[in-house]
């Protein structure tokens, strides 16, 4: 069985995130750049049905240059081999333009899974997977918490508001993965070593052929607003004293009860 | 030229959904600014007469596709019916719910339609006769403003933050047919597992009571359901909490969980790690009950108890209970 595992290199989740002061976009100094949560679950499962079924695994990025790191993140986890769309012309690149990128770079891997984040933690679109699955013409199933492959099906589990899904659907399949999915290696020492000798193909948007036209972009960058300082609560002391007065405010001040 | 302010209305168990109703308003000021309709497409089972609903909400036009093979949602199904309807009236804008079936939906369309698409917008506007969406990234550190290339121009609304307003319009059928073949779909559901009914799930509750590890276990999560059940409101977790197997997974707010913006949000019991109040900053309103007065969620809270909170949750309780009766 053939996986592909696409990740997306993003800003740690501890990183402070500040906005540029003319508004084109968030100041990078300083940023420690992970690999998106959510792709970890991604690799993870890919891997887990590479020790299962066989096969290879394959992870696709479109990230500039520092993205490599992350390739060879998921090499040392236990990946086989890596595809790095490299190109400045991608740098601010929509959901459309990405999974045009990645669908060129995959429809010359043969695949019989796609494993994708769910959404990545830094724009938080939330699209990518859904995209290339249409670009491609196969099914998805996004934002999953199990996956089960049964020969040229597949089940997962899909929780939405107030139920979980039990969809099946055929493979080939783009499936996007969330938290609970299952706990992500940590790449070994030993992975660490092979993941430098394991080959990483580096490729332009031209050799792709993928146009860098946006559909939609971020025209402006805005911090949030920023909140007015709150009260401390003291009333009489009393645990009691102190929740009456809450009650109160979020009664009487903020209407909100 | 792509003219008309359209929405996906969504529906469950055979009765629109409140995003519908949001939707259907937002899409009526928008279409006042622009001078247009307001569409809506409605696909599903048996939903013809949910037109006559949206139209209270200022719906002029409704598409519907009405076929057994759309009963439960698919993507597939779906993002073709809608895909289809788009392609045949040329819309200038779409909106969609960010819930889990709108996103879900909203992302194939974009594949489908070579559309762009600002996911889980907090503000849309119309600025020199085009839509703008204002939406948090990097979980609400920061918001962007998103312009389109292309049309439609997509933006899917976070539930629960954009008014409904009545304003009486037509509603009028306008049946189509998708040209959606069952028997091609490659998609099924084959089990819907339903959690407790009456469980209001924390991506579209206006109130949340939330804990952290200082609820110590599994069981100290009883206080805060009675003051949910108090004020109606849902119940939600930290990552710690999480992690620890005390709370299912679709509670837990923050970067890698759900990014909420109720009207009040209680946080029991929780620190305010960065990654927590990522997802929960852009409250209306924000209590903190911790017991530690150095703890950084207070910086964001609007009032802050600092005491043991088995002693304030119970005591909030019986208050509250006392104010609402
Ligand atoms: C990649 C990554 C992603 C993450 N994503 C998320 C996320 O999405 N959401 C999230 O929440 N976290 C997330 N985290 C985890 C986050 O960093 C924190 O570890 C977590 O939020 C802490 O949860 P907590 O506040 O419940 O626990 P703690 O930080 O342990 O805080 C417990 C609090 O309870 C208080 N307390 C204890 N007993 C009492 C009492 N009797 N009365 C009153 N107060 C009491 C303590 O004073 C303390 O402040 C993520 C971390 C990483 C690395």
């Amino acid at each position: 069985m053939n996986i592909v595992a696409c990740v997306k290199q993003v800003p740690d989740t501890e990183a402070q995130i500040k906005v540029k002061p003319d508004g084109s976009g968030i100041d990078e100094g300083g940023i420690k750049w992970v690999m998106n949560p959510y792709d970890e679950f991604g690799v993870e499962e890919a891997l887990k049905m590479k020790e299962k079924f066989g096969g290879d695994v394959t992870i696709v990025c479109v990230g500039p240059a520092r993205a490599m790191e992350t390739i060879r993140t998921a090499l040392a986890m236990g990946a086989d081999k890596g595809i790095h769309i490299s190109d400045p012309a991608l740098e601010n690149a929509d959901a459309y333009t990405t999974a045009s990128a990645l669908a060129a770079a995959i429809k010359g891997v043969p695949y019989d899974v796609i494993l994708c984040g769910q959404r990545a933690i830094d724009d938080d679109s939330g699209q990518v997977g859904s995209v290339l699955a249409e670009l491609l013409g196969i099914p998805q199933v996004t934002v999953v918490t199990k996956v089960d492959v049964d020969g040229q099906k597949v089940k997962v589990v899909r929780p939405i508001e107030g139920a979980q899904l039990v969809i099946e659907s055929a493979l080939p399949a783009v499936i996007t993965a969330t938290k609970g999915l299952n706990e992500p290696r940590y790449a070994s020492l030993p992975g660490i070593m092979k993941a430098k000798k394991k080959p990483v193909d580096v490729k332009d948007a031209a050799a792709l052929g993928v146009s860098a036209d946006a559909k939609a972009k971020v025209g402006k960058f805005i911090p949030p607003p920023a909140r007015p300082p709150g009260k401390i609560i003291c009333a009489d002391d009393t645990p009691e004293g102190k929740a009456a007065e809450v009650a109160k405010l979020l009664r009487e001040e903020a209407k909100v009860i | 030229m792509a003219k008309g302010v359209w929405i996906v209305a969504e529906h469950r168990d055979g009765a629109l959904r409140k995003v519908s109703f949001e939707l259907a308003s937002t899409a009526r000021k928008l279409a006042d600014q622009t001078g247009d309709e307001v569409a809506a497409v409605v696909v599903g089972s048996g939903v013809e007469a949910m037109a006559a609903e949206l139209g209270k909400y200022g719906v002029d036009k409704v598409f519907v596709a009405d076929n057994a093979a759309f009963e439960p949602y698919t993507t597939d199904a779906h993002a073709a019916a809608v895909a289809k309807a788009v392609k045949d009236n040329d819309p200038a804008i779409l909106l969609v719910g960010a819930s889990a079936q709108g996103k879900d939906l909203a992302a194939a369309l974009v594949g489908k339609l070579a559309a762009g698409l600002a996911t889980d917008c907090t503000d849309v506007k119309i600025e020199d006769g085009k839509l703008v969406a204002v939406r948090p990234m990097y979980a609400g550190k920061c918001f962007g403003e998103v312009v389109f290339n292309a049309a439609p121009a997509m933006a899917s609304l976070r539930p629960n933050v954009f008014p409904i307003v009545e304003t009486a319009k037509a509603g009028a059928v306008v049946k189509f047919d998708a040209g959606v073949d069952a028997g091609a779909l490659k998609t099924k559901v084959v089990e819907v597992q339903k959690e407790a009914s009456g469980k209001i799930d924390v991506a579209e509750a206006n109130i949340i009571v939330s804990g952290g590890r200082g609820m110590k276990g599994p069981e100290g999560y009883g206080i805060l359901e009675e003051l949910a059940g108090v004020l109606g409101a849902a119940v939600g977790a930290s990552r710690a909490a999480v992690d620890a197997g005390w709370r299912p997974q679709s509670d837990q707010v923050g970067q890698t969980g759900k990014v909420v913006s109720p009207n009040l949000y209680i946080a029991c019991g929780i620190s305010g790690a960065i990654q927590h109040l990522a997802g929960m900053s852009s409250s209306k309103y924000i209590v903190a009950i911790n017991k530690d007065n150095e703890a950084p969620i207070f910086a964001k809270a609007d009032y802050g108890v600092v005491d043991d909170l088995f002693k304030v949750v119970p005591a909030l309780t019986t208050e509250c209970k006392k104010l609402m009766a």
